[in-house]
Order: structure tokens, then sequence, then C-alpha cells
């Protein structure tokens, strides 16, 4: 479950928006995080959000496979991406290190930057407080929520494997 | 209900009867692969975790093609942390400068990728090995880790597109040209989560160099894979380079696909890419004359023999006109040599081109041919993004080695067929 603010962006935000190339050998995810979406929105980079919710439209993260994008928008503090579609390698990125995205066309439409919107991860519910109004996410099935809950997947694997 | 090609691959490997478009699966993977610059981060990963083993040394491939050799410091300390890795691991399919070549090209020609199995790779363009009727997919450097560590990864498993291929192509179009075509017609999202399954009677007239390229680009129109048949070329490929058992899919008769694309081998014409995206599509009747800097004949979709005999008889004595630099680079060692074998390096020199070692150099503006401001490339690579050979105010326009080799000559976007 989350409670935060809208940054919301539009159709096919590339990795090389949310993290322009020239800042991939950054020492830190924290360090990525001064740079996310730097390029088109630097009053985002400008500032941490933590519990914040990021808005995307469709083919969110298209691009390069690279890794560091999911990590610098978890690093600024952003507590889940709602888009109308991912890009595929991006949505195994995120939740092979355990962060929260869903895909939903209706609120991805639907809600405003600035809007107050709760999210439950665990039934797929986007509530946007503002307006009133809700969207039924697809919810994560078992098994990737367990990856998520675990913090990602090497995490999962090791517990596995530890027993 | 009947699978896919892809689907039943996914299917064998997660010791499954069948499965269907959405289902989430645990498979095993038969190789993973990794290169100079997604290595490193995995390694991270997986010793961050606190993994001690590998899964399997012989079933992971780290091939230090992007940056290699060595264009700066950083890239150097990138391919030491993978090759300590390597070594430490005791992995077996570790290739280095002098042994190395792109990935992508290097895998198959090696026979470390066969018919029917599964491959990950932490390189976007792992599709590549589609062509050999195996299912590869591009993934990040965290799935790589946990590929190393497991030997197993999730799937999602994806709906398909069929491409259903009639016909047979003309003389300087290829498999570049029925791609860009594909791409232009679906557009770079079109294919998403999605599998390119080929087929149709128009697959058996294609060489295997032009399947790899179809493949290659798969990704440029979205795709988790795109994949082909397994017919008397590709055993024929296969043959003296896999020893171990494999196994040729079929999709079932009554498979589901969610939509159909046929395209007419013989009525396709040279087709090219504008910037800045591959789906920006032209003929070559609409693009030629544009003026030209800068040409770049190789990379992972387009630098195997074929492409550089296409090249090579394009070139035979004939010049490359002056104002253009043309960058030739064999996508790995045994393309080369072969080269020089027939004569084609020879070629290349004397119409005025650099003959590179194999690297992915220019195709990601990493070196070997970056571009300054306002300049411009024809080349047989697969992004066109902003800024992709160099500066953010550079172009790439993507075509077949034929147009690339063609333009070389006249200095400007040209129909091979006109020269
Ligand atoms: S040749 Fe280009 S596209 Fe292919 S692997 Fe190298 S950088 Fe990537």
């Amino acid at each position: 479950m989350a409670t935060g603010k809208v940054f919301k962006y539009g159709d096919n935000v590339d990795t090389d928006v949310i993290i322009p190339a020239r800042y991939l050998n950054a020492p830190s995810p924290a360090e990525l995080a001064k740079h996310c979406m730097e390029d088109i929105d630097p009053a985002f980079a400008a500032a941490p959000h933590p519990g914040d919710i990021m808005i995307g439209g469709w083919n969110f993260g298209c691009g390069s496979s690279r890794e560091h994008a999911p990590i610098a928008i978890q690093a600024s503090g952003i507590a889940c991406v709602i888009a109308a579609s991912f890009a595929r390698i991006f949505y195994r990125n995120a939740i092979n290190i355990g962060f929260p995205i869903l895909e939903c066309p209706e609120a991805a439409a639907a809600i405003q930057s600035g809007d107050t919107v709760t999210v439950d991860f665990q039934t797929g519910v986007i509530t946007d407080e503002t307006t009133g109004e809700s969207f039924q996410a697809l919810a994560f099935p078992p098994f990737i929520q367990n990856i998520i809950a675990h913090g990602g997947l090497l995490q999962y694997l090791k517990d596995r494997k530890d027993g | 209900m009947g699978m896919t090609m892809t689907q039943k691959i996914l299917a064998a490997h997660a010791g499954l009867p069948s499965v269907k478009a959405g289902d989430l699966i645990e498979a095993k993977l038969d190789l993973v692969l990794g290169n100079d610059v997604t290595t490193p981060v995995a390694v991270g990963v997986f010793e961050k975790a606190g993994f001690e083993t590998v899964f399997d040394k012989e079933k992971i491939a780290i091939v230090l093609d992007h940056y290699t050799p060595c264009k700066d410091i950083k890239s150097a300390q990138l391919c030491k942390t993978a090759r300590e890795f390597a070594r430490k691991h005791g992995v077996t399919h570790c290739y280095d400068v002098g042994e190395a070549g792109i990935e992508h090209a290097l895998l198959p020609e090696l026979g470390l990728v066969a018919p029917g199995e599964l491959v990950i790779g932490a390189d976007s363009h792992t599709c590549t090995y589609g062509a050999l009727g195996a299912f590869s997919t591009g993934v990040g450097s965290t799935d790589m880790a946990a590929g190393m560590a497991s030997g197993e990864n999730w799937f999602k498993v994806p709906p398909a597109i069929k491409v259903t291929l009639t016909g047979k192509l003309p003389p300087f179009v290829s498999g570049k040209d029925v791609i860009l075509h594909l791409i232009g017609r679906i557009g770079v999202d079109g294919a998403l989560y999605k599998s390119l399954e080929f087929t149709g009677p128009g697959v058996s007239s294609l060489s295997m160099d032009d399947r790899f390229t179809i493949a290659n680009m798969a990704i440029e129109a979205g795709g988790k894979n795109g994949i082909f048949p397994v017919d008397e070329k590709t055993r024929a490929y296969v043959e003296g380079r896999v020893s171990r058992p494999w196994t040729a899919y079929e999709a079932d008769p009554d498979a589901e696909y969610e939509s159909e694309v046929v395209i007419d081998l013989g009525a396709l014409r040279p087709t090219v890419s504008l910037p800045h995206l591959p789906s920006n599509t032209r003929t070559i009747d609409e693009a030629k004359g544009m003026p030209l800097d800068q040409v770049v004949i190789g990379s992972c979709t387009n630098g195997r023999i074929s492409d550089l005999r296409t090249a090579a008889a394009i070139l035979k004595g004939r010049k490359v006109a002056p104002g253009v630099r043309c960058i030739v680079i064999p996508a790995t060692q045994a393309v080369s040599l072969q080269c020089l074998r027939e004569g084609l390096t020879e070629i290349f020199l004397e119409a005025g081109c650099v003959f590179s070692t194999p690297t992915c150099g220019p195709c990601l503006g990493g070196h070997m041919g970056c571009m300054a401001e306002g300049e411009r490339a024809v080349a047989t690579t697969n992004r066109n993004f902003v800024g992709r050979m160099g500066h953010t105010e550079s172009e790439v326009i993507l075509a077949s080695p034929a147009v690339a080799a063609a333009s070389a000559v006249t200095g400007v976007l040209t129909d091979p067929a006109e020269l």
C-alpha cells in the first residue's frame, strides 16, 4: 500500500530520459537519483520524492536493457510507477530489483500531475484521492508479488536456496 | 488449444505439458550471455546477494565486444571485472580480444546455440538466435546474475504475431530489407511483449545470414523474440558446429496467433530507415540522393560473411567517394579471416575503406567512427535513435550492405541496381 503525490509524463519515456547515458558510471543509486528525469524535468531531479507516484503513458521504459533506469526511479523515493504499458525489459528489470510497477491504461489517462493517489499492491486497486475515482490494475500474480516481497529476484533465489 | 513454436520451447524448458499466452513460468536455461557492459553489473548483483558458485560453467558465455580492444580506462576496468569473474568461476566460454567478435554473430558460429534451446542474454539483441529455431531474448543484468546463479529464470509466455513470407527476394534485396519493411509496417512497439513467428513458403529461400539479420531486429519492433522454423538450411548450419543433441520444435497447426502479417518477398524494394526511429522506413526510390559523410558496414545485424561478400561485390574495382569515410567491420575473427582468404579485404582496402578488427564500435557510438554535429551516416546497424552514433545532432540511416556499399561509392544514398 502506498499513498503519494503524482508526477506524470507522456508516452515512450525511454531509458535515456530516465537516466541519461552520461551518468551511467555514477557510483551509487542515490547519485543516479540526482539525475533521474533531468533532461525532461529538472525540477523532479532536484528534489527527493519519498512515497510519491510516477505515471507514464504507453511503452514506458523503452530503449536499452540498462537496469540503471528503474534503480534511479526507485532511489529517488518513488513508491511505484503506473503506466498504460511498459517496454518489456524495463518491466522485468523493475520486478527483478523489487520495484513495484502497475499497468493500467485508464488510470494513466485519467490521473493528473499533482493528484494524491493510493495504490493497493495486493488487489491492484488505484484510487485517485483528489477526484475520488478508482481504477483496477491487473494485480501481480503471487509469484511476482513474492519476488517483490523478497526485495528482488536475487534475494528471492538466495532465500529459496538457503531454505 | 495448440501452441506456437515459442510456447512449445518454453513449455519444454518449464517441464510442463503445455503453456498459454500470459502464463508465468520458471524455465531452465541452456545458456546465459553477457558482454563487457552488462556483465560487470551482473557480477555486482551476484556477489552482493552472496552467491559463491555459478550453476554450470559450461553454460555461461561472456563476450567482450562493445568497447574492445578497450578504448579508454573505464572500459578497460569493465573488461577486467568481467574477465576476473570468468577466471574465478572457470567460465568456459569467455571470449576476449583476439578470439572474440560481436556476441550475436559469435555464439551461433561457435555452435553455442542449437535449435530448440532457451537462451537469455544481458543484451537486447539476444533475440538473434531465433534464426536457428531457438528461443532467445534480451534481459537485464539482474536476470543474467539470476541465470548464472540458478540456471533458471521466470518468463511470461508471449502471444505471437505470425509473419508469413511468400515469394523470393529479388536481386539487391536482402533480409535487412525484409525486417525494415516489417518494422515500418507494425511500428517500434508493434510486437511489444510478443513473439514474431516467421513462417510460409518464402522462408526456405532465405539464407541463414538473412534469417539472423531478421531475427536480430525483432527487438526494434518491441518483440520478445523472433523465431524461424528449422529446415534443411538450419540443419546444414548446425551440423559440424553443435555436437550435443537438440530438438526441432514446430508450431501446432491450431496454434493461436494474435494477428498475421503477409510479406511477398518478391515485391520488396531495398528499404531504409530514416532518422530517428527504425520504423521511419522508405523504399530506396523515395529516399535516394541524400548526401552522406560516413558509411558503416558491420554489426550484429550485418557483419557476417555474406554481408561482406555483397558489399565487396559492389566495391570491387570502384572507389569510395571523396569526402566519405567507409568503415568495414567483420563481426568475428572467423569472418575476418574468411574475408582475407577470399580476397575481400583487398577489395575493401583498394576501394579506400577502413577494415577493422571485430568490435561493436560505431554501432553504439562507442569508438571507431563517432560522428560530429550535423554529420550523416548510412549504416548496416540496427538503431538510429538520436545520438546513437555520436553527436545528438548527427543522423543515422539504416540500410542493407548492398545499399550501404553503393552509397559509399556515390557519396549519396543510392539504389545498388542503378550503380
Ligand atoms: S553491434 Fe551494436 S546492436 Fe549489436 S551488440 Fe554490438 S552495440 Fe549492440
